[in-house]
């Protein structure tokens, strides 16, 4: 229990009330972490095969995307704004590098086109939800049907299957002596710089406050508009990024490729720790939420059960992570309430009223 | 303005009252709000409520109107005790309140509004349009008032909003009226007109109470006036029997000099200039100056735009024509970043929703407008948050266990010195605050004073934003006041009195 | 004369001469996409199933809320009907709608007990129960399909036959909507809807028994899905486990551009019922047009950001012309 009287700030004030391994440990972030040790312990243990490293190397590989995109999704989510349309960027990306490469253009600058492209259905997203002043989930409901419309339009049903070879290999290569893929490299690049970005500047500061209250955060010099603009256009660049890889793992540029990846990327991002409600979260929390149901979906995969039940999974995740967050905020609000009544309480019995 | 000299309270006034309250307490966590609260409202009266911000008055309308539930204390209704649970059990007891910003379904037309969950039924059980609609307009006639009862509610003025409010207590039959600062955002025949409708409403038999800072109108419309202080009931007397000196002194409990700590400090070079500043609608042609080393109070009643000239010349606001120079050079519009960096800050009205982030520590919060300058290379570590965190909350004499508490625990008072910190930290040549003591006890009141006087000592500009006229007149050097968007006086500090002042506010002194 | 103005302003009546003017194009360019059996009947069987479930929809979004699950109550559903024909053989259809309705009912009851009691966004909730749904309606499925063969000929026959012109389906249809429509116009209930989602605050404020018609909201979303998974097997006689995918963007997409706000407190049932006849519409008569109908999901998206960024510069010029107003008269 803390002390119930409160004293005037000297330096011997300490800058937190808990000792720091009672900071790190007691948070949604260390409980999503210890939860995906405890799964990949008790696959290892139970289903055959997945203590391999081969394992590894394909779970790696296949949730790539959603461990890129999580990452600006993050971001997103954390000023209390949503991207529904990532999925459908990445759709949109992986058949215009389909197209422009059987159209001849060179890999590197199909890949850019495509990235860019990304980066452009970023801009439409925080255009209509920063200037015309719409909110993100009407907007990316659109533009999910939007962005994905434009790309099953120019391919139709038809996919195009024939890439490079020095490139598709490079998606599936391995870092030389280990069985990880070597697209984890620009994937820890990206992660350390997202985390520094969140975590380690001012603009990460900025993205807190504007989540917990965007009119304070006006009132304290924060450009709220240009900020989540900035966001938007982050989220589907990456998407772009994400889409190119997909489509050199699978040799595959489908019009539908992804579809429905937007739920596995919110789930992990929300189990993750970050709240729907914006201002709290942090990014090895989303990190371990995408492992988390990457290695459920592989363990289910290698016990033989069928993909269904991993959405199914997924999508229960999803809610007990929300209605779990909201649980906890019901406590907390009753301890801190009742914390004040005995406060209260000793007060009135120390100083009698006049 | 209001002319008409309150009619004497009939005769039912005299008998027991119709709503009681006795000695009641409440408290929130480590907050005490009410200490003592005592109120006793009569049929066919219009009874005045009035306290300085933080006497506790909103939470004693609160309680009445079954928000919160008392800790201790009586409250009776009709002379039996009653405990409301809830909003809808107060209205269904006859309590009606009107807030002084109404909470109305903007979607929603005028006559839905009024009859919402409650709506005449026709004998199929659908509901009866034509018999609602008679009904609203059979009360708007009943008031004397012209709403179109078809129109969507979004838009409609506050002045309207609140007729409507008003409409709906009466299709409630409610017997008791609270109005909670009803006139500070109505324009002077909007005033009339309410207090037109407020006297048929005592003359029905029903009992008002009208909670308001402005003297004129509490000496024009009402009968009896409750004064409360720091939480607790002070005293209730006959308007007839008062004068606003009296009340002013109930309402501060001291010599009003006695609060204000002023320093003499030496007025020098102009700091701050605003030339002809102007936003439609919201106010007109403002222009002022401040010298470092000088306090300016910033005076008039609640709407008369302070808040807004404040916040447009920081940049939190637009506007649209006029300029703000600092130092010499022009101040970009709209842009709180390059206020900031060239040396303006503003401490804002709400501390809660626009000063903090009430779920942010202490640090977080006082390092936030300084985030860039407190970064190196781009990057910001948590050791220099905190450094400056300490540094401030030290200064200020923040009363807080650790530095990582939430400031949405603190009091009200340490909240407020949190933002002073915040702002003071960005190393300002011109500081405005916007009513710096609202709601906050008598202790720190004083502290904040104390350290508004030492900055201007130091050389710092002040504009001090304020509804409470001692605290104006107490610290001010010069005292500028507003009314409905322009500036209609300025005053030396010794040619500045609560006459002069509030005859400037208001265009007609306090009756007496 | 003031009812006349707004009849004519209404965004209801917008779309419907807009699906008119579509109608009107694609009959030019190919006469048999009207007047031809199958035209006029496939004009209107196809939207009618859409209609139910944006019904639904519309309701939820009027509470400021929105229920993307709605897809795969439609492919349970439908999957449900299908089983029931097979395994329980001589059930009545009157049997086999109530048990789809009934299962509709509950799944919306799932979503609604979470948006409500634990004061979750919907946007979470069902998309998370979209998923759950969908993927406990394939597991069910397996590789199986329901087969036209499977189902009785009466029952069939709702499904795509006509009566004075009119398919049983529109006609079905209709009914819903007629009775939707004057339960949110009429009842105290349906009005208290609007209010919820004109502004919860307020709502609470008042008193209002806000949780309990947020529940009712899913329920009947969920219901109205679970009816139109019975007719969809009808309609169609083959269920896959993909029936009813995607349905929930397009009834989204039909509701808004009826003049549904996402914000709540505002919109009809008649405009997502047009908006879902002006949607499916649309699609049809794409080919006609030369344009592959892969683009229709393109279409429903761009339609929607219009829609919405419509509303949006509307209420903005709206509310300026009222603030002016309210200058002058000063």
């Amino acid at each position: 229990m803390t002390a119930p009287a409160t004293t005037v700030v000297s330096t011997g004030t300490p800058a937190h009330a808990h000792p720091f391994w009672r900071r790190a440990l007691i948070t949604r972030e260390a409980a999503i972490i210890a939860l995906l040790v405890l799964v990949i312990v008790y696959s290892i243990a139970t289903v055959p095969a997945f203590g391999s490293p081969l394992t590894l190397t394909y779970l790696l590989r296949d949730i790539a995307p959603i461990l890129l995109i999580a990452l600006p999704m993050t971001l997103i989510i954390v000023t209390e704004e949503i991207d529904l349309s990532v999925a459908s960027i990445l759709g949109l990306s992986s058949v215009l590098t389909g197209v422009l490469t059987q159209a001849g253009a060179p890999f590197p600058v199909a890949a850019l086109v495509a990235i860019v492209a990304g980066a452009v259905c970023g801009v439409i997203n925080g255009f209509l939800v920063t200037v015309v002043g719409l909110p993100s989930l009407a907007v990316t409901i659109g533009t999910l049907a939007l962005f994905r419309g434009i790309a099953v339009g120019l391919l139709g049903t038809t996919a195009i299957t024939e890439f490079p070879e020095e490139w598709t290999d490079l998606a599936k290569a391995l870092i030389p002596g280990t069985p990880i893929p070597v697209i984890m490299i620009p994937f820890v690049v990206l992660a350390i710089v997202f985390a520094i970005l969140l975590h380690f500047t001012p603009f990460g500061r900025a993205l807190y406050a504007i989540g917990l209250s965007k009119e304070a955060a006006h009132f304290s010099g924060i450009d709220v508009a240009k900020t989540k603009f900035t966001l938007f256009v982050l989220s589907g660049a990456v998407s772009g990024l994400a889409g190119v890889y997909f489509t050199l793992l699978y040799s595959n540029a489908r019009g539908d490729n992804a579809t429905g990846m937007e739920l596995q990327v919110i789930a992990a991002v929300l189990l993750g720790g970050v709240s729907i409600f914006g201002g709290r979260g942090a990014l090895h929390g989303v990190i371990a939420g995408v492992l988390l149901i990457g290695t459920l979906g592989s363990a289910l995969r290698l016990a033989g059960i069928s993909g269904e039940v991993i959405n199914i999974i997924t999508g229960v995740l999803l809610i007990l992570s929300v209605v779990s967050a909201a649980v906890l905020a019901w406590a907390r609000g009753r301890r801190i309430s009742r914390i004040g009544r005995r406060r209260l309480r000793t007060a009135r019995a120390a100083a009698p009223t006049p | 303005m209001v002319a008409a000299p309150p009619d004497p309270p009939s005769p039912a006034a005299s008998a027991a009252p119709l709503l009681e309250l006795t000695d009641v307490t409440k408290a929130f966590g480590a907050v005490v709000a009410l200490r003592s609260g005592s109120l006793a409202l009569h049929r066919g009266s219009i009874h005045a409520l009035i306290g300085e911000n933080g006497a506790g008055k909103s939470t004693l309308v609160k309680i009445i109107a079954g928000l919160y539930q008392r800790d201790s204390g009586g409250f009776t209704l009709d002379g039996e005790e009653v405990d409301f649970g809830s909003t809808a059990q107060s209205k269904a007891s006859g309590i009606a309140v009107i807030y002084q910003e109404p909470t109305l379904f903007p979607d929603l037309s005028v006559v839905e509004n009024i009859f919402m969950g409650r709506q005449p039924t026709t004998r199929t059980g659908g509901i009866d349009r034509r018999a609602m609609r008679a009904e609203a307009v059979s009360i708007f006639d009943r008031l004397g008032v012209r709403i179109d009862p078809d129109r969507v509610t979004d838009g409609l003025s506050i002045a309207d909003q609140q007729i409507i409010e008003i409409a709906k207590a009466i299709s409630l039959d409610a017997r008791v009226l609270i109005m909670d600062e009803p006139t500070a955002a109505l324009s002077g025949v909007e005033v009339e007109r309410l207090f037109a409708v407020a006297r048929s409403l005592r003359d029905e038999g029903r009992a008002l109470l009208f909670i308001s800072h402005r003297f004129d109108e509490v000496f024009a419309l009402c009968d009896t006036v409750t004064v409360m202080r720091d939480g607790a009931y002070i005293a209730t007397t006959p308007i007839a029997e008062t004068t606003v000196d009296a009340l002013v002194r109930q309402m501060v409990g001291r010599d009003v000099t006695d609060l204000f700590p002023k320093l003499p400090s030496e007025i020098r070079d102009v700091v701050l200039e605003v030339e002809g500043l102007t936003r439609t609608g919201v106010f007109r042609d403002i222009s002022f100056q401040l010298r470092a080393g000088e306090i300016v109070g910033l005076a008039g009643l609640v709407g008369a735009g302070r808040s807004e000239v404040a916040r447009a010349v920081f940049g939190v606001d637009r506007y649209d024509s006029g300029s703000v120079r600092l130092g010499g050079r022009t101040l970009p519009r709209g842009d709180v970043r390059a206020a900031t960096a060239r040396g303006l800050a503003l401490v804002p009205e709400d501390r809660r929703k626009q000063g903090l982030v009430l779920d942010q520590s202490v640090t977080r919060n006082t390092a936030l407008a300084i985030r860039s300058r407190l970064s190196k290379w781009g990057l910001l570590w948590e050791a220099r948050e905190t450094a400056a965190s300490r540094e401030w909350a030290t200064r200020l004499e923040v009363k807080t266990n650790s530095l990582d508490t939430e400031v949405g625990t603190l009091s009200g008072g340490n909240q407020q010195k949190v933002v002073l910190g915040k702002w003071l930290a960005s190393d300002p040549r011109v500081l405005i605050v916007d009513e710096p003591t609202r709601g906050i006890d008598v202790g720190t009141k004083s502290e904040v004073h104390r350290l508004l006087s030492q900055l201007a000592q130091e050389g710092m500009a002040i504009l001090m934003i304020s509804s409470e006229l001692p605290e104006v007149l107490g610290m001010a050097d010069r005292v500028l006041v507003m009314r409905e968007g322009r500036i209609t006086g300025e005053f030396e500090r010794s040619e500045a009195t609560p006459e002069n002042v509030m005859m400037a506010a208001t265009a007609e002194g306090a009756a007496a | 004369m003031r009812l006349a103005k707004t009849l004519f302003t209404a965004r209801e009546t917008g779309i419907l001469l807009a699906l008119i003017l579509v109608i009107v194009a694609a009959t030019v360019a190919n006469p048999s996409f009207v007047f031809s059996g199958d035209g006029w009947r496939d004009l209107l069987l196809t939207p009618s199933l859409l209609l139910l479930v944006a019904v639904g929809q519309a309701v939820v979004i009027i509470t400021r809320n929105v229920d993307l699950s709605v897809g795969s109550v439609v492919g349970l559903t439908a999957y449900l009907t299908g089983r029931l024909f097979i395994d329980v053989p001589g059930i009545p259809a009157i049997a086999v709608f109530l048990a789809g309705g009934l299962l509709g009912a509950v799944l919306g009851l799932v979503n609604g007990a979470l948006v409500a009691y634990a004061k979750v966004p919907a946007l979470v909730i069902t998309l998370g129960t979209m998923y759950v749904y969908r993927g406990i309606n394939i597991a069910w499925t397996g590789s199986d399909r329901i087969n036209a063969s499977d189902l009785p000929k009466d029952f069939r026959g709702l499904g795509t036959g006509m009566i004075l012109g009119l398919p049983y389906l529109t006609l079905i249809a209709l009914a819903v909507l007629i009775i939707a429509a004057w339960y949110l116009h009429t009842r105290r209930s349906g009005r208290e809807l609007y209010a919820i989602g004109s502004d919860p605050a307020a709502a609470h404020l008042y008193g209002l028994p806000v949780t309990r018609r947020i529940l009712t909201a899913f329920v009947v979303s969920g219901a109205l899905s679970g009816f139109a998974g019975v007719l969809f097997a009808a309609r169609y006689g083959t269920v896959a486990s993909n029936a009813g995918y995607g349905w929930e963007l397009q009834a989204i997409g039909a509701a808004v551009i009826g003049g549904v706000a996402m914000a709540g407190g505002a919109g009809t049932v008649w405009g997502a019922a047009v908006g879902a006849f002006l949607l499916l519409t649309i699609n049809r008569a794409l080919p006609i047009i030369g344009i592959d109908d892969f683009w229709q999901q393109a279409v429903v998206g761009a339609l929607i950001i219009g829609a919405i960024v419509l509303d949006r510069v509307l209420a903005v010029r709206r509310h300026r012309k009222l603030i002016a107003e309210r200058e002058d008269h000063r």
